[in-house]
């Protein structure tokens, strides 16, 4: 197996780009990512993306992007795995340029949830659960979220306040960073007050809803030099998945798929989450984000409170979790959002980041799931020289 | 959804069917083609126990369509006697009484409606525990 080096990235905002399709946005990140470096050619582009088929009434999102770039004939194909389609994509791409069958691959994630309203980007998202023993009940995918809030403040006595301080720091981190699309500070009040989506989850645990994309290219770390002065080695990778229904789990207070990927990226990697600087967590809700922690092995289970007052989530602390603002803040273009992370996180080793970077970051991790915990891709970077 | 989409679901959505692993007696449901537990293929038919405990709820204000009749609603995941979860709307409750660890019950119940001229789709829900059995 070669080992795989990120030469490059590039991202939009996240936003509600109403004057920008599918295609288009893909191109605002690719050219990005490709204007950075000088790179003769691009030998296959892998193009994760979730809801492209019920919202812009379009599948085939590999040709359309290879297209876009006018790279046609190269090999061009999506992967889906839900919200952990960017994860999924990365772990595809490695493989790829791993095994020598390609040495440059673009890996892009590219999500336009606003291209339909109403209630159809939600039906859409919500597919990521199972449609006959979950949304046929009614179930939505907030709800089943809830499902581990509510079990998880039963059984370790976790104050609600301490959610509402996760969504705070996010937001503190994401007022940094340009691409995000909610860069503004709230206070716990704002969190408390907030609507409820389903009980006990409020507004402010959420992810917003956006549009956006972001790219990485892959190549081999023996010959990255060549086409860049800067760049990060991937050292492990991993997916997992779990039982697509809630009611199979053995219990809802860790997610089985994060602490598969998560073990075998460090196995591989060689090295153990002490050692890990940064990492892009999927906090599609507060919830997802405390348990996501435990189970990456970064918090004593049911100390998410007690270690987030103590500031052990930022620069300085256990691991600066979330620099970009994370899901949260940064938002959630769902099929995107594992690109972005590793952009991100290739971004922060280069120290590329201005007002987000954190000093002193030598390897950074990736955290991308698909569903409740159902399809999980962990990634971990090291600042190569 | 299609009338051959919900019918196929019926034994297990509406008799709560599972399948029983006969190596090593683990309740798959919804069935499964190789048990969860053991990857065994060979399994016996088996009828969910009809009471259980409420383990986790969300309250559900903004509903999908279909649902919009009894909104708001309540999502529960049920612990059923036999240690099998099962993910259902928990019904007759008023929502400021529902709590984690009460007991329920199953009841047959309409789930929700294809609009106007759709087929209606039913389903078990559970309710609090009224009768001592
Ligand atoms: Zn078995």
């Amino acid at each position: 197996m070669k080992r795989v080096a990120i030469i490059s990235y590039g991202m939009t905002k996240v936003d509600k780009h109403w004057d920008k399709s599918l295609r288009r946005l893909f191109g605002e990140a690719a050219l990005m990512a490709m204007n950075k470096v000088n790179i003769p050619k691009i030998d296959a582009i892998i193009v994760s993306n979730m809801c492209a088929s019920d919202l812009s009434d379009q599948n085939n999102i590999g040709t359309i992007v290879a297209d876009e770039l006018g790279l046609t004939p190269i090999t061009a194909y999506r992967v889906e795995a839900a919200c952990g389609s960017g994860g999924a994509a990365l772990l595809t791409g490695f493989s790829l340029v791993s095994s020598g069958m390609f040495e440059v691959v673009m890996v892009g994630g590219v999500e336009k949830l606003t291209d339909n309203i109403g209630k159809m980007a939600t039906f859409s998202l919500g597919k990521a659960a199972d449609a006959e023993y979950e949304l046929f009940y009614g179930a939505t995918f907030a709800s089943l979220n809830a499902l581990l809030m509510n079990r998880y403040m039963h059984v370790y006595g976790t104050p609600r306040e301490a959610f509402a301080d996760f969504a705070v720091l996010m937001h503190r981190n994401g007022s940094k960073n340009p691409y995000a699309q909610l860069p503004f500070e709230i206070n716990r009040e704002i969190a408390l007050n907030s609507e409820f989506i389903a009980d006990p989850i409020r507004l402010y645990d959420c992810a917003p809803i956006g549009d956006g994309a972001a790219v990485v290219i892959l190549c081999p770390l023996e010959v990255a030099s060549k086409y860049s002065d800067s760049f990060v080695e991937i050292m492990g990778i991993a997916g997992a998945s779990d039982t697509i229904n809630l009611g199979s789990r053995d219990d809802l207070l860790s997610l089985r798929a994060t602490i598969t990927a998560a073990n075998n990226a460090y196995k591989m990697a060689r090295i153990t989450p002490a050692d890990v600087d940064i990492v892009e967590i999927h906090d599609t809700f507060t919830i997802t984000a405390a348990i996501s922690l435990e189970d990456l092995g970064f918090c004593e289970r049911g100390k998410f409170d007690k270690l987030l007052n103590e500031g052990a989530f930022e620069p300085g602390g256990i691991v600066a979790v979330n620099p970009s603002g994370g899901l949260k803040s940064r938002g959630h273009p769902v099929g995107a959002t594992g690109v972005y992370q590793a952009a991100e996180i290739t971004m922060q080793l280069l120290e590329e980041a201005g007002k987000m970077q954190v000093p002193n970051s030598e390897i950074g991790l990736t955290h991308n799931m698909g569903g409740v915990g159902s399809n999980v891709y962990v990634s971990i970077m090291r600042r190569a020289r | 959804m299609s009338v051959p989409r919900y019918w196929r679901e019926m034994p297990y959505r509406i008799r709560l069917e599972a399948r029983k692993c006969k190596l090593c007696n683990y309740v798959n449901y919804p069935p499964r083609t190789k048990c969860y537990k053991c990857g065994a293929s060979e399994f016996e038919k088996y009828y969910l126990p009809q009471r259980g405990i409420l383990l986790s709820f969300s309250i559900i204000r903004n509903p999908p369509t279909g649902f919009e009749k009894t909104t708001p609603y309540v999502i529960g995941l049920v612990e059923l006697e036999d240690g099998t979860k099962l993910l259902t709307q928990i019904t007759d409750v008023d929502i400021d009484e529902i709590k984690i660890g009460m007991e329920l019950e199953q009841t047959f119940r309409r789930i929700s409606e294809d609009g106007d001229s759709g087929i209606i789709q039913y389903g078990i829900k559970f309710r609090p525990k009224y009768l001592k059995f």
